[in-house]
C-alpha cells in the first residue's frame, strides 16, 4: 500500500493547511494574504509559492494546467529571466490547490466594458476586480489569461528570489550583497568565487526575501524568445506522466458507465458481469455504476456486461425538439443588449440584408479521455487528475467522500488536451468514489471514448437572425440576435451552485464586442432554458458568435460590392488601430487581391478575444475529387510575445481546432442520448487534409492578450467565406459538410 | 497459462486472459505507459507500437496473438539516448498536449524504415491514421522528412 504522507514529501507538495517555513511576499498586498502553500523539507527552501530550490536543483511551481499550450515552458521563463536561472536546470511542476495561485485575470474578463477598449485606467480596474479571483479561490486555467495573470506576479517571485540568494551568499561569503552578481543559477562574487543556487537552499530559510524591481524589457535573455518547451523531451519519449501513468503498488483498473440521458439509474444488475475474468468490485455510483478489475480492459469488458434502466433525459429527446426550443427562445425578452450603438430602430437608406445562421453542439474530445487516479486511506483521499481547476476538486471530491478540504491532496498531471473540458470536476469526483469503495487500494480509472464522447460538457447549439442595412460602400446597420443555451448559467450552476447576475457577457463576446465602428449596432442575447449539460469549449462564446458575426459581415460587403477585406479594415481602423493592423497584415502576407482563379477561394475573417485580435484568410481549392483548404494566413496581435514558437503554434492549433468542428463537428441527441460515440462519427482533421500554415505576430497593442483559444474563432468563417469565394453557395449553417464535398 | 512476449528486448511472461488486446497488457501489466490509449476501435493511432518492426494499433492486437517481438516508444530510445526520429521531434518543438506523440513517432518511425525519402504524399498517406487534435501537423511533417535526411546522411 503507498503511504499517503511519503508521496506528500516526495513530490514536495503538502495539501494546504501546513505552512512551514514559507514566506510569502511580493509587490501585491493583497497576496500576502494568501499563504504559500509548499512546504520545504530539510535541506529545501521555497521563498514564495512558485520556487523551491533543494540541492538536487531549481523547481517552478506553475500555477495553471499544462494541457498543450506549452504555458509551463512561459511561466518558467518569467521566473528565470529574473532570477537568472540556467534553461537546463529547471524543472516545473503543478501547483497545489491554494489560495496563492488564484487567477487574477479571469474574472476581469467578466467585466462589462468593451475589452479592447481598454484605458489604463479600466486596465487596472480589470485587474482590481481580479482581486476577488483571490477571494473566490479562482485557481483557474481558462480564458486564455495564464500568461497575463503571471506576467507581473512570476517575474516578481524570480527577481526577489534572485536577491535572497544573493543576501544568503553574502553572509557565507562575508561581502556585501550588492557587489555580487547572478548567472547561470550560481551567485558569483567580484573575486570570481561561485556558490550554485542549489547549495544556498539550507541557507535561504532564515532569509526574507526582499521586494526588488523587475529588469527591463530591453536586457531579456529568455523572454521574446522562442525557448525549447520543459516537457518536449518527456513527450518525445513516452516519459511524461498524464493522470493515469501515475505508479502506484497494487494498483487495480476501473471504468465507468453512466446514463447516457445526462440523469439517473433506475436500477442494474451485475450478476453476470460479477462472474467475469479479472473483476473485482462493482460500485454503485447512483448515476452509473463503475467496474474495477485486474485490468482495464476487463473492466470494460464487464462494464458493458452490466444490466442498466436509464431514467429519461431532463431535456427534450432529440436535435430537432432541442433546436426548436432554442429558435423560441428569440421571442423572449433578451437577457443582455451589451452593445447598443445609435439606433438600430430608426429608419436607414441603403440595401437591407438579413440573415439566420445555426451552429451546432459539439464536444471537446481530447485525445486523452477523461481519467483519474485515486488512493483512499485513513490518511484522506490522494488524487491524480488532469484538471483546469484544483481548489474545485479538492472541494467537490471532499464533499463526495465525506473528507474535508484538507484531507484531500489534488495532484494535477500534464493533461492530454483540455480545450475546456478538464475545468469539470466529475471525472475526478468517480475516481475518489471508486477509490472510497476500495480503502488501500490505489485505482486507475480510464473512461471508454464511448462515455466521454457521450459525457461531454458540450460547446451549446446556437441560432442567430442578423439585419443590417449598407449604403456608399459601408455597414450601416448591424442588429444581431443570438439564441442558446447559457454555458455561464450551466457551468456556475454546476462548480459555483449559483448563477452570476447581470447580463451574461460570454453569451455574446465574438459579437457584441467586436471593434468595428458601425453607427447603429445592437447585439441581444436571448438564453435558452435547457438542461443539456454545457461547458467551456475552446474560445467558448467566440466559437459560435465569431462565425455568426464575420459570416454576416462578409454578406455585407458582397451586398456593398466592396472588397471583403478592405470592407472590415476601413471599419476596424475607425475603431482600434492593432484590429486593423492584424487585417493589414494577413493582406500582405497573403497578397490578397480580392481575385481568384475559378478552381480557388479565398475567404478573410477577424474576431477580437481575450484581448487578442486575429485576422486569417483561408485558401480554398477545388481538387475536382473535393474541396480541400490549400493555405491559412494568420496574424495576431498579443501586445508582448513572450515565445513566439508557442504563440505560432497555439495559432495554428486553434485553427485547426476550429476547422475540424467547421467541416464536419456535429453532437446531435436521439432518445435524450448524444448519438457520436468515438472517433469514427466525430471525427477531426488528419494530417492528409490541414494546409499549410503562415503565422505573423504583432505586438501594437498595449497589453498582452491571450494566445490559447483567439485561433480558433476566425477560422470558421474564413473558411465558409473562402467556400462562398469559391462556389457562390452561402453556407449559413455548420458543419460545413452538409453543404459542400469538402476533402475529410 | 501465462504468454511470453518480447517486449523492448526483454522477455516477459504475462498473465491475462488471451484476448486482452496488448495495449492494456503493455500499460496495466508490464507498466509500460508510454503507449496510450484514445480510442479503442484503431481510429486514432495513439496506440501505435511495433511488432517486428511493422506499425500496429495494440488495441486491435490480442495478446494470444501477438506474433513477434514487441517495440514500444520506451524501447525506441530514452531521454537520455533519444531515437533519430525522437530528437528530430524534440529539434522541431512537436509536441503539445504530447497524449498522441508516442503513436505518431513509432508510426512515423515505421514509414521510415520502409520508405526512407517520403513524399508529402507518402507522409500523408501514412500518417492520416494517427490523429491530434492540438494539430501538430505541421510540425510532425517537418520533423519527418528532417529526421529521413539526418537518417540517410547518417
Amino acid at each position: 500500500m503507498a503511504n499517503f504522507r511519503k508521496i506528500a514529501r516526495r513530490t514536495f507538495l503538502i495539501g494546504t493547511v501546513a505552512i512551514a517555513g514559507g514566506v510569502a511576499f511580493g509587490v501585491y498586498q493583497v497576496r500576502k494574504d494568501a499563504p504559500n502553500p509548499l512546504t520545504p523539507g530539510e535541506g529545501e527552501a521555497t521563498l514564495n509559492p512558485y520556487i523551491l530550490i533543494n540541492s538536487d536543483g531549481i523547481t517552478i511551481i506553475a500555477p495553471r494546467a499544462e494541457m498543450g499550450q506549452g504555458v509551463h515552458t512561459t511561466l518558467a521563463a518569467l521566473v528565470a529571466e529574473e532570477m537568472d536561472v540556467a534553461w537546463e536546470d529547471i524543472t516545473v511542476l503543478h501547483g497545489p490547490p491554494a489560495q496563492a495561485y488564484y487567477n487574477q485575470a479571469l474574472l476581469g474578463l467578466a467585466l462589462p466594458f468593451r475589452h479592447y477598449a481598454d484605458t489604463a485606467f479600466k486596465h487596472t480596474l480589470r485587474q482590481g476586480v481580479g482581486m476577488v479571483g483571490k477571494l473566490l479561490n479562482l485557481q483557474v486555467t481558462g480564458g486564455s489569461t495564464s500568461t497575463k495573470d503571471a506576467y507581473e506576479r512570476m517575474r516578481h517571485a524570480g527577481a526577489s528570489a534572485r536577491e535572497a540568494l544573493k543576501l544568503a551568499a553574502a553572509a557565507q561569503l562575508g561581502t556585501d550583497a550588492g557587489s555580487l552578481r547572478t548567472e547561470n543559477s550560481q551567485v558569483i562574487a567580484p573575486d570570481g568565487r561561485t556558490i550554485a543556487y542549489t547549495a544556498l537552499a539550507e541557507a535561504l530559510r532564515d532569509i526574507t526575501p526582499p521586494d526588488v524591481e523587475l529588469r527591463d524589457k530591453s536586457t531579456w535573455k529568455y523572454l521574446g524568445k522562442s525557448m525549447p518547451r520543459t516537457d518536449m523531451v518527456a513527450k518525445s519519449t513516452g516519459t511524461a506522466q498524464y493522470a493515469t501513468d501515475t505508479k502506484l503498488d497494487d494498483l487495480k483498473f476501473a471504468t465507468v458507465r453512466m446514463n447516457p440521458r445526462r440523469s439517473g439509474m433506475v436500477s442494474f444488475d451485475d450478476s453476470a458481469a460479477k462472474t467475469m475474468a479479472g473483476v473485482e468490485q462493482i460500485i454503485d455510483l447512483e448515476d452509473g455504476i463503475a467496474v474495477v478489475a485486474n485490468n482495464t480492459w476487463l473492466a470494460l469488458q464487464a462494464a458493458n456486461a452490466v444490466e442498466i434502466t436509464w431514467e429519461d433525459a431532463s431535456y427534450p429527446a432529440d436535435t430537432a425538439a432541442l433546436l426548436a426550443a432554442v429558435e423560441a427562445s428569440f421571442k423572449e425578452e433578451p437577457n443582455s443588449v451589451i452593445r447598443d450603438d445609435g439606433d438600430v430602430t430608426a429608419p436607414v437608406d441603403g440595401t437591407e440584408i438579413t440573415a439566420t445562421y445555426q451552429v451546432p453542439y459539439l464536444a471537446h474530445s481530447t485525445m486523452e479521455p477523461m481519467c483519474a487516479t485515486a488512493l483512499y486511506t485513513d490518511d484522506g483521499l490522494e488524487i491524480w487528475a488532469g484538471n483546469q481547476a484544483p481548489v474545485i476538486v479538492r472541494d467537490k471530491c471532499a464533499e463526495a467522500v465525506g473528507l474535508t478540504p484538507e484531507q484531500v491532496m489534488v495532484h494535477t498531471t500534464l493533461m492530454g488536451g483540455g480545450f475546456g473540458r478538464r475545468s469539470e470536476y466529475d471525472f475526478s469526483v468517480q475516481a475518489a468514489k471508486i477509490a472510497k469503495a476500495m480503502p488501500g487500494t490505489p485505482i486507475r480509472m480510464t473512461w471508454p471514448r464511448e462515455e466521454d464522447m457521450t459525457h461531454d460538457f458540450y460547446r451549446p447549439a446556437a441560432m442567430a437572425q442578423f439585419r443590417g442595412f449598407v449604403a456608399d460602400g459601408e455597414a450601416q446597420l448591424v442588429d444581431g440576435k443570438i439564441a442558446a443555451q447559457s454555458v455561464t448559467h450551466n457551468s456556475s450552476r454546476r462548480l459555483a451552485g449559483q448563477i452570476p447576475p447581470g447580463p451574461d457577457r460570454g453569451h455574446v463576446e465574438g459579437a457584441a464586442d467586436q471593434p468595428y465602428a458601425i453607427p447603429n449596432f445592437r447585439v441581444s442575447g436571448h438564453l435558452t432554458d435547457l438542461t443539456v449539460p454545457l461547458g467551456f469549449w475552446r474560445s467558448v462564446g467566440n466559437s459560435h458568435n465569431g462565425f455568426f458575426f464575420d459570416t454576416f459581415i462578409d454578406e455585407m460587403a458582397h451586398a456593398a460590392k466592396v472588397d471583403p477585406l478592405q470592407f472590415r479594415l476601413k471599419m476596424a481602423r475607425a475603431e482600434h488601430a492593432p484590429s486593423a493592423g492584424v487585417i493589414q497584415a494577413v493582406y500582405e502576407m497573403s497578397g490578397w487581391t480580392g481575385n481568384t482563379p475559378d478552381n480557388i477561394g479565398r475567404g478573410v475573417a477577424f474576431t477580437y478575444s481575450f484581448g487578442t485580435p486575429v485576422a486569417e484568410v483561408v485558401e480554398v481549392e477545388d481538387t475536382g475529387n473535393g474541396i480541400r483548404i490549400n493555405k491559412c494566413w494568420i496574424a495576431c496581435d498579443v501586445g508582448t510575445a513572450l515565445d513566439p514558437r508557442i504563440i505560432e503554434s497555439q495559432m495554428v492549433s486553434g485553427a485547426i481546432y476550429g476547422f475540424s468542428a467547421a467541416m464536419q463537428g456535429e453532437i446531435t441527441f436521439a432518445d435524450g442520448a448524444a448519438e457520436q460515440r468515438n472517433f469514427y462519427d466525430y471525427d477531426a482533421m488528419r494530417m492528409h487534409n490541414t494546409p499549410a500554415f503562415e503565422v505573423r505576430i504583432l505586438e501594437t497593442a498595449p497589453f498582452m492578450g491571450g494566445v490559447g483559444e483567439p485561433g480558433t474563432p476566425p477560422s470558421m468563417p474564413a473558411l465558409g467565406n473562402a467556400l462562398f469565394d469559391l462556389t457562390g453557395t452561402r453556407a449559413r449553417t455548420l458543419p460545413l459538410n452538409k453543404t459542400f464535398d469538402l476533402i475529410l | 497459462m501465462p504468454t511470453t512476449l518480447t517486449i523492448n528486448g526483454k522477455t516477459q511472461d504475462i498473465d491475462l486472459p488471451g484476448e486482452v488486446p496488448l495495449l492494456w497488457v503493455l500499460r496495466d501489466e508490464v507498466g509500460l505507459t508510454g503507449t496510450k490509449f484514445g480510442c479503442g476501435v484503431a481510429a486514432c493511432g495513439a496506440c501505435t507500437v511495433h511488432i517486428d518492426g511493422e506499425a500496429v494499433r495494440s488495441c486491435q492486437v490480442a495478446l494470444a496473438d501477438v506474433w513477434g517481438d514487441v517495440t514500444t516508444i520506451e524501447g525506441l530510445g530514452t531521454p537520455d539516448n533519444m531515437a533519430t526520429i525522437q530528437q528530430a521531434w524534440v529539434d522541431h518543438q512537436v509536441a503539445q498536449c504530447g497524449y498522441c506523440q508516442s503513436g505518431q513517432i513509432m508510426n512515423a518511425a515505421a514509414l521510415l524504415d520502409q520508405t526512407p525519402n517520403p513524399t508529402d504524399q507518402d507522409i500523408d498517406d501514412a500518417m492520416q491514421g494517427n490523429l491530434c487534435r492540438c494539430g501538430t501537423y505541421p510540425r510532425i511533417r517537418a520533423a519527418i522528412k528532417d529526421a529521413a535526411q539526418r537518417i540517410q546522411e547518417a
